[in-house]
């Protein structure tokens, strides 16, 4: 007889989770060049000898060598050192951004959705802020924000805040519009009535059981608002409303790149296939996640 | 019967959803899914309701757990009436009433381990610690017969069966006395289907539980039931002891419901009279004015089409509403059954 005690413990899930987010590949090199880049940009400076805004006027415009791995610019200023320096704020900018906007699109998509009386006014709310134009909205923002941002936290500090919102609060309409699609569904399938019987407050309802299950078109906007998050940064940038034009990012180095397209083009291009590496890797990242975090998947 | 108190009483319960129109959305009218019905099920029985599809049964389920606000009507359940409870109140009432749902694929999330859907009522209403309510939740496993093992599975690991055993554990957890049973078995196979009904017997001798069972399947409500209600459109038209009922129906809509039952005997089968109504059901939006029945009883009367029927006590347990038998009661006469049978014109019971 084998039913002696054989039965296993219950174990955490995550590392189930993590158990299936090793057979995806993709995820694992999306994950590795993440940290890569991570690393490259919080790290390096402390190992790397030249400042981001040192300017050597006698060394500008040089291309590769050992002693600048990515050139020179117009100023002499050393470029590897810039694009560590302007990751650090374009990665804060991507993921904070990202998380800001998901959290309101989640949370008016959920509240919407699941809330019955409120989801007229949100919903109109949402559409309000689809048909704003972003550029003009951004750059009002930066007008009206910009000094009083700056002089309570520091120009940098105020500027990240400023675009952090700006961006959240431009880009969270269409997760919401998704969440809340999803959690109509969702309120209606037997098990959310089962909650209900138990005794489970709304609160709880919704983080147990429709939360988890509009995982996926969550991450899926979650991966995608990132990539919008550094551009939409960059363009900030570009138009001269975002960051101080000494201060380096991943944006900020591309637009200043564009005059000198043509006889360095690797100068714009270096930053620009910085973004795309980190879009890539953190789609990829998603896409792991999203198959690992969902159990009928899992285990396959 | 007088010994036993009743457990649930409900009384002229009326569930009606608004139906909302034209250009300010006002209402129109409403769904009468559930339109008045009365009855108690007693300490430790098993109250059968039967009826055809859309007839309100599951609604009448829900409303009876105030899983739906009822419109009119009262619901006590243990001498409280529960439509009265505030929300937090009846957050504590809730362990004394439980629910098994129709489809056991839909009423589990799908994103929970088995060990986390059977703890949930746990982690909702008692302080256990982890080790307790593992060890509570391994014992509800082993009492409706899921091997332990399983615990970290998820559900779309498991069978019909095994799943509507893991969502009878999850109504089990918090020792509830009554469980609302919406058609548990209409999801599975037949083999199936006796293994969980004898499941939900075995339970309810061990634990006494009381049950509401709803179901379609005549048959297996003889088996498990104590007594029937019969219910069609939003009433309730027969209410008896489960075997004075198959044995000797009163309400014409019970007699052609049980003489759709299928007989194992094929040569009794051939010489069976079939009672086959015709036309659909009325829409619950519209109905009938008179005897909800009206528009396809074999037996109707004129009165039928314009008075609604009263309940009437036929013998002790066994109440029909039924104007053949109110007639009966009152005149002695034995029904003038086939003279006054029209034919019918409008089955769908919309004046013209």
């Amino acid at each position: 007889m084998t039913d002696a005690v054989v039965f296993r413990a219950p174990r955490n899930q995550w590392w189930d989770v993590w158990d299936q987010f090793k057979t995806h590949r993709g995820a694992l090199i999306g994950m590795l060049v993440f940290f890569g880049i991570i690393l490259f940009c919080f790290v390096g400076p402390w190992l790397w000898p030249y400042s981001a805004t040192h300017i050597d006027i006698r060394a500008r415009n040089q291309g590769f060598s050992w002693t600048h791995p990515m050139g020179t610019d117009q100023l002499g200023r050393d470029m590897f050192a810039r694009m560590m320096k302007g990751g650090q704020v374009s990665l804060a900018v991507g993921v904070v951004g990202m998380l800001l906007s998901i959290f309101l699109g989640a949370l008016i998509g959920v509240v919407a959705g699941y809330f019955r009386r409120v989801d007229g006014i949100l919903m109109r709310m949402t559409d309000l802020f689809l048909a704003l134009p972003l550029l003009p909205l951004l750059l009002v923002m930066s007008m009206l924000f910009r000094q009083p941002l700056s002089n309570a936290f520091g120009v940098e500090m105020g500027m990240f805040l400023m675009i952090v919102t700006a961006i959240a609060i431009t880009s969270w309409m269409r997760t919401a519009r998704v969440v809340r699609g999803d959690v109509l569904a969702l309120k209606e399938r037997e098990y959310v009535l089962a909650a209900r019987s138990i005794g489970t407050p709304p609160g709880r309802l919704i983080l147990r059981h429709i939360l988890p299950n509009v995982l996926s078109p969550v991450m899926v906007s979650a991966t995608l608002t990132i990539a919008t998050a550094i551009i939409t940064e960059s363009a900030l940038s570009f138009l001269g409303m975002g960051f101080p034009p000494d201060f380096p990012t991943w944006g900020r180095l591309v637009a200043d790149g564009v005059d000198y397209l043509q006889d360095y083009p690797s100068r714009s291009m270096m930053p620009g296939v910085f973004i795309s590496m980190v879009v890539l890797s953190v789609n990829y990242i998603g896409d792991g996640l999203r198959d690992a975090l969902d159990p009928r998947i899992r285990g396959r | 019967m007088t010994a036993k108190r009743a457990l649930v009483q409900v009384r002229d319960l009326k569930l009606h959803f608004p139906i909302y129109g034209g250009l300010l959305r006002r209402q129109v009218g409403a769904i009468k899914a559930v339109d008045g019905i009365s009855f108690d099920i007693l300490e430790g029985e098993t109250l059968g309701i039967v009826g055809e599809s859309g007839c309100g049964k599951s609604t009448a389920g829900r409303a009876v757990l105030r899983l739906y606000e009822a419109t009119a009507g009262s619901v006590s359940i243990d001498g409280e009436d529960i439509g009265k409870l505030g929300s937090e109140a009846l957050r504590k009432k809730r362990p004394t009433m439980q629910m098994v749902f129709q489809d056991p694929q839909a009423s589990l999330n799908p994103r929970m381990t088995v060990a986390g859907i059977i703890g949930e009522p746990l982690d909702e209403h008692t302080s256990l610690s982890k080790t307790e309510k593992l060890t509570r939740i391994y014992e509800l496993m082993d009492a409706v017969g899921l091997n332990r093992d399983f615990a970290n599975r998820y559900p779309h690991a498991f069978s019909g069966g095994q799943r509507q055993r893991i969502g009878i554990a999850r109504a089990l957890a918090l020792n509830p006395k009554f469980i609302v049973c919406d058609e548990p078995i209409a999801a599975l196979d037949v083999s199936i289907q006796a293994q969980v009904v004898n499941l939900l017997e075995e339970l309810q001798s061990r634990f006494g539980l009381t049950y509401m069972f709803i179901s379609h399947d005549l048959s297996m409500v003889r088996h498990i039931a104590d007594r029937v209600a019969v219910m069609y459109l939003g009433k309730i038209v027969e209410v008896a002891p489960v075997e004075r009922l198959y044995a000797n129906p009163q309400h014409p809509y019970t007699e052609a419901l049980l003489s759709a039952v299928p007989e194992p005997d094929p040569s009794l089968e051939g010489q069976k009279a079939r009672i086959v109504l015709v036309g659909d059901v009325p829409s619950p939006a519209n109905p009938p004015k008179g005897c909800n029945f009206c528009t396809r009883c074999p037996k109707v009367m004129d009165i039928c089409r314009s008075v609604k029927p009263e309940t009437v006590e036929v013998a002790p347990g066994h109440s029909v509403a039924c104007h053949l038998i109110a007639q009966q009661s009152t005149t002695g006469r034995t029904g003038g059954t086939g003279a006054e049978h029209k034919p019918m014109t409008n089955q769908q019971g919309e004046v013209a």
